[in-house]
């Protein structure tokens, strides 16, 4: 038993200073940190938003600061989806000393890692988290998509205006800032349009969604609307169509995945989305990246199995450049300068033009894309896109 | 050796032991990079430390089995999350967005870690009446039941004015608001939770040693001797169980500093079984034991198998290294910890300096034999 | 007849889940009766049976895959009992809770590593996914089988328990461990009966319940699986018929719980039911009267 305990001390002490040797970089690499949920309920999601950032730096590994060539190293965190785990993972990125960091896929994970990284002074760019809370009250916390006080307004309109119904069915997570957040704007939109809505919540690992569906039905609502994680996402379309309900599912960004597309392949449900990027926008930038998302089969597993490119991917995609941009703006590694830098930094994305306002640092965004599932072909069909000035 | 002379001798080197490892602690946060990992796991590991050693009174100094840890867990950081939390940012919009907060009072650092664990006190002690009489299994499903209605209750909407609903609760005093008192001068965040958690622990080990802690052991070994040898048990049950949840409440709120945003989502079962392995781990009984275990725990969970997690450590081309690895290792480490060494790496006994003592003589005469 | 229109859903769907709940409740009750131990990795085992599926449907005909999950589940829950509860037979009941309390986190941590954190769809069983209408609410035909085939189930399984020699050693063993012991029952070999017996129904159970929700992550067994342990508490733990009466209460007054909209409640609710009765009747429904073991 002692010999065992020594043992284990002396194996603990080994970790410990490997540990502490191994997180220096050398000379000439730049960290980027990319904070982005790999497990748990938006694991899909944030796979897809991952590799966006993993093809961009593919693209282009190296950036030139300062008349110097620097290797540009991404360091990957799972922050498992789960705003508890959020903060050690941030805290993990913070130790492996990331100039920048990009992510979270999930709004809830960014806010609850947020502090960690202001705390440590290093900037954070939001990729794809949505709810305003996420850079209110961070000055360390960016983004670079659209807000979902505009989102829920757009899909608020869009049921309202072209699906032409009243009464609404909203369904979120408890405790999930994104579909909360999205879920509350879109109802203040829609009542603010004359509509009326009926609004429920389900716990965390619930998979029955059947009360859910016949609730709805029961209430006679001629929409669905529950952006919530494409897990329970399956599960709703599966109960939704199991039941019988015709009532369209309306959904926010996290739908537009092929997880989706597959769930409801063959079967008699209609789908509706808004998101940041169509396929199709941008050929030449599809096709590149189809081509390397075939190339590797972990990549294609990544992507959920198929070349479909997500509207997260590009905006991955955009987000790599937009710190490259900053660094180098910036003129040097150091967290601080970046930070100064990104208030001004613009690029020309796939997904259009970024710049950021100067109270938050939130994108100035106007156009949401809208799509819709094609459930005979597993496709999206783009539908015509919506401006709100 | 004179016993007497013996004990003062320990009480000393204990106090110097105490003061050399917070003056370590001191040295290490004002010269070392503060960001460093190595902060994230002490500071963790001692919050985990204090919870585990309430959990251990109850479960290892009581023989109560309780499994409500993480709902008392729950109260503490709410209620200390909710009274620190400035005026200015209750009326603002950023963190109680949909709702108009019902509490407007603010309070300082210490009065909210208080009140964190009175709150989780009283709470116990309504709790108590019914559940404690309950016998060992049942007990634990009824804390445990009470626990995750706790969560709901937390995360109802109705509640919204006090809690902020199911959404996150942020921008209250956290660590990094740490102040030294008068001053503008930050005050080591690791060092503020080796005080604050290494003085409960420390009223922990005092009430253990007392004759109330004498009476919770006679409880544990034998129920019906115990009550027959004059000891009132519900009254001593509801004792230990009322200052286990008070600690564990305090645990919460330190937790909830720690982590700069706190979520009823978090507190669930899983975090309940997460802090029993640690005290089964350390050795039910044993409040060093808890300690060490604690630290391991964490370390092991947040840093030193990460490398397992990184596809790029694999070698010789097999692909068993990626993300998830690190979780497999590490239950696998505790099924053989749970299944060869049940006691745990304390069992009951305790760290004592009588103890090195003896260590040292073996191992001395042990080397003398050329076994060592 | 609108209120029974608007109710048969909910109704419908509660005594669907209520069926998968006492599958996976008996698992709890039997053991418990016998080891007097909360098998908290029994949830997960059920997981692992929908993790099993998803896998082998992927590379074999639905005909061999079925067979093969049930025969693996049954291996899986066997190996568990040999492995990790076997060699502390002798230790306090505290360690053997520990012991299961590890092997779930095992179990979770294996599938998150496997399936690399993501949410698998189960596949669609011929017949069973089909759709079919009852008096105007739209299911799938498994909402309908569940509760026969739960029913039929437990008679066999209390045939079996009253008839057979394996079923007589296990009242046996349930009543008195160490006397059935000196009796000559092979204990070791009863247990293992046990828990082949309840991971077998486990297995139908994850058929079924993932049928219905056809999706399985990691922590899928999670919730079920405590609330099918509420289930055996509340209807006294140790006996059958309490297992399979308390997981039909719950299943049904959860969803009933849903319809009304108190949505947040739906999983405390469940507690609070084990809580008023652990008051009322400390062994539940049906419960034996508590002896104290020392």
């Amino acid at each position: 038993m002692k010999k065992v305990l020594a043992l284990v001390l002396a194996l603990a002490l080994v970790f410990a200073l490997t540990a502490c040797g191994g997180s220096k970089g050398s000379d000439n690499t730049i960290t980027i940190g990319v904070f982005e949920p790999a497990s748990g309920d938006n694991g899909a999601g944030g796979k897809q938003e991952t590799l966006g950032v993993q093809y961009a730096n593919s693209v282009q590994p190296t950036v030139e600061i300062g008349g110097k060539t620097y290797n540009v190293v991404l360091k990957i965190v799972d922050n498992e989806s789960s705003n508890d785990k959020a903060p050690s993972a941030a805290a993990e990125l913070v130790n492996a000393g990331c100039s920048v960091v990009l992510g979270s896929y999930g709004s809830g994970v960014s806010i609850a890692g947020g502090p960690t990284f202001e705390a440590a002074g290093i900037p954070a760019v939001g990729i794809t988290c949505t709810n305003p809370a996420v850079t209110e009250g961070n000055g360390y916390y960016f983004r670079i998509c659209f807000l979902d006080p505009f989102q829920g307004t757009v899909l608020a309109n869009y049921a309202y205006n072209e699906l032409g119904v009243t009464k609404a069915y909203c369904l979120n997570k408890l405790g999930d800032d994104y579909s909360g957040g999205l879920v509350n704007y879109f109802i203040e939109a829609f009542e603010g349009l004359g509509g009326e809505c009926v609004h429920e919540e389900f716990p965390d690992g619930n998979s029955d969604f059947t009360s859910y569906v016949a609730n709805a039905k029961a209430a006679d609502c001629g929409v669905f609307f529950s952006p919530v994680s494409t897990e329970a996402a399956q599960l709703i379309i599966d109960q939704t169509v199991a039941q019988g309900a015709t009532f369209p599912l309306l959904a926010g960004d996290t739908w537009d995945s092929n997880v989706i597309l597959q769930a409801a392949k063959g079967k008699d449900v209609n789908i509706t989305v808004t998101t940041f990027y169509p396929e199709g926008a941008d050929a030449s930038f599809d096709s590149s990246i189809k081509a390397w998302i075939n190339g590797d089969s972990t990549n294609l597993a990544n992507n959920g199995g198929d070349d479909t490119v997500a509207a997260v991917t590009a905006m991955g995609y955009d987000a790599y450049f937009f710190a490259l941009a900053a660094l180098q703006k910036a003129g040097s590694a150091d967290p601080a300068k970046v930070m100064e830098a990104i208030w001004s930094t613009t690029i020309d994305g796939v997904t259009g033009p970024i710049a950021l306002d100067q109270t938050n640092g939130d994108a100035i965004r106007d156009t949401a894309f809208v799509k819709q599932a094609d459930t005979a072909t597993g496709t999206w069909i783009a539908l015509d896109p919506v401006t709100i000035k | 050796m004179d016993l007497r002379k013996n004990k003062k001798r320990d009480a000393l080197l204990t106090f110097i032991a105490i003061a050399a490892m917070l003056t370590v602690l001191l040295v290490m946060e004002l010269t070392m990079k503060s960001t460093s990992i190595l902060f994230t796991v002490l500071k963790k590991g001692m919050i985990y430390a204090l919870v585990a050693v309430s959990m251990n009174l109850l479960n290892g100094f009581t023989g109560l089995f309780s499994l409500g840890q993480a709902g008392f867990m729950l109260i503490g950081a709410y209620t200390y999350a909710i009274l620190s939390m400035p005026t200015s940012v209750k009326l603002g919009d950023t963190v109680y967005k949909y709702y108009d907060c019902a509490i407007n009072l603010e309070l300082g650092i210490f009065p909210s870690l208080l009140l964190a664990g009175l709150f989780a006190a009283v709470f116990a002690a309504l709790i108590g009446f019914p559940v404690l009489r309950l016998k060992s299994d049942y007990l634990a499903i009824a804390t445990l039941g009470f626990a995750e209605i706790l969560r709901a209750v937390f995360q109802w909407d109705k509640m919204g004015p006090v809690t902020n609903g199911a959404n996150v609760l942020r921008q209250y005093k956290d660590l990094t608001k740490l102040r030294i008192p008068f001053t503008d001068i930050k005050f080591p965040p690791t060092l503020f939770c080796f005080l604050v958690a290494g003085l409960c622990i420390a009223i922990i080990v005092l009430l253990i040693n007392s004759s109330y802690g004498r009476a919770f052991k006679a409880i544990r070994d034998d129920e019906i001797a115990a009550e027959a040898m004059g000891i009132n048990l519900f009254k001593h049950k509801e004792m230990s169980f009322v200052i286990s949840s008070f600690f564990a409440g305090v645990s919460g709120a330190l937790l909830a500093m720690y982590q700069y945003t706190v979520q009823a989502a978090q507190f669930k079962t899983a975090m309940t079984y997460e802090i029993l392995l640690i005290v089964v781990i350390g050795g039910i009984g044993s409040v060093t034991g808890s300690c060490i275990a604690s630290f391991l725990f964490i370390a092991c969970n947040e840093w030193w198998l990460r490398f397992l997690d990184e596809s790029s450590n694999n070698i010789l081309g097999l692909n068993i290294l990626r993300s998830g690895f690190r979780k497999v290792v590490f239950s696998v480490i505790i099924m053989i910890i749970v299944l060869f060494f049940s006691k745990g790496i304390m069992g009951e006994r305790e760290f004592s300096w009588n103890w090195l003592h003896k260590r040292k003589k073996t191992a001395a005469t042990e080397e003398v034999s050329g076994d060592g | 007849m609108s209120f029974l229109q608007n109710s048969l859903p909910y109704i419908l769907a509660g005594i669907s889940v209520g069926g998968q709940y006492a599958l996976i409740a008996i698992g709890y009750t039997m053991v418990y009766g016998i080891l007097r131990l909360i098998n908290f990795a029994h949830g997960d085992v059920f997981m692992a049976a929908g993790m099993f599926m998803v896998f082998l449907s992927a590379s074999m005909p639905l005909g061999a895959a079925i067979p093969l999950v049930l025969l693996l589940t049954v291996l899986l829950g066997f190996l568990i009992e040999r492995a990790a509860y076997k060699p502390l037979r002798s230790a306090p009941r505290m360690s053997v809770m520990i012991s299961a309390i590890g092997v779930s986190y095992l179990i979770q941590n294996c599938a998150l590593y496997f399936t690399g954190g993501l949410a698998k769809v189960y596949p669609q069983l011929p017949w069973l996914s089909d759709t079919v209408t009852v008096f105007g609410a739209v299911t799938k035909r498994v909402t309908l089988i569940t509760p026969v085939l739960t029913i039929l189930l437990v008679i066999g399984l209390s045939l079996f328990i009253k008839h057979t020699k394996v079923g007589i050693a296990m009242r046996a063993v349930s009543k008195d461990f160490e006397t059935a012991r000196l009796m000559g029952i092979k204990v070791n070999s009863v247990i293992s009966a046990t828990f082949i017996i309840g991971s077998l129904l486990a297995a139908v159970g994850s058929l079924l319940y993932f049928t219905n929700y056809a999706s399985v992550t990691p922590t899928s067994g999670g919730m079920p699986g405590l609330k099918c342990f509420v289930a055996a508490v509340f209807g006294g733990i140790g006996s059958i018929p309490g297992a399979v009466i308390g997981a039909f209460i719950i299943g049904i007054c959860e969803n009933i719980i849903k319809g009304l909209g108190w949505t947040t409640f739906s999983d405390a609710f469940t507690f609070a039911l084990l809580i008023i009765i652990l008051l009322v009747k400390p062994t539940g429904l049906f419960g034996e009267k508590a002896t104290d073991k020392v």
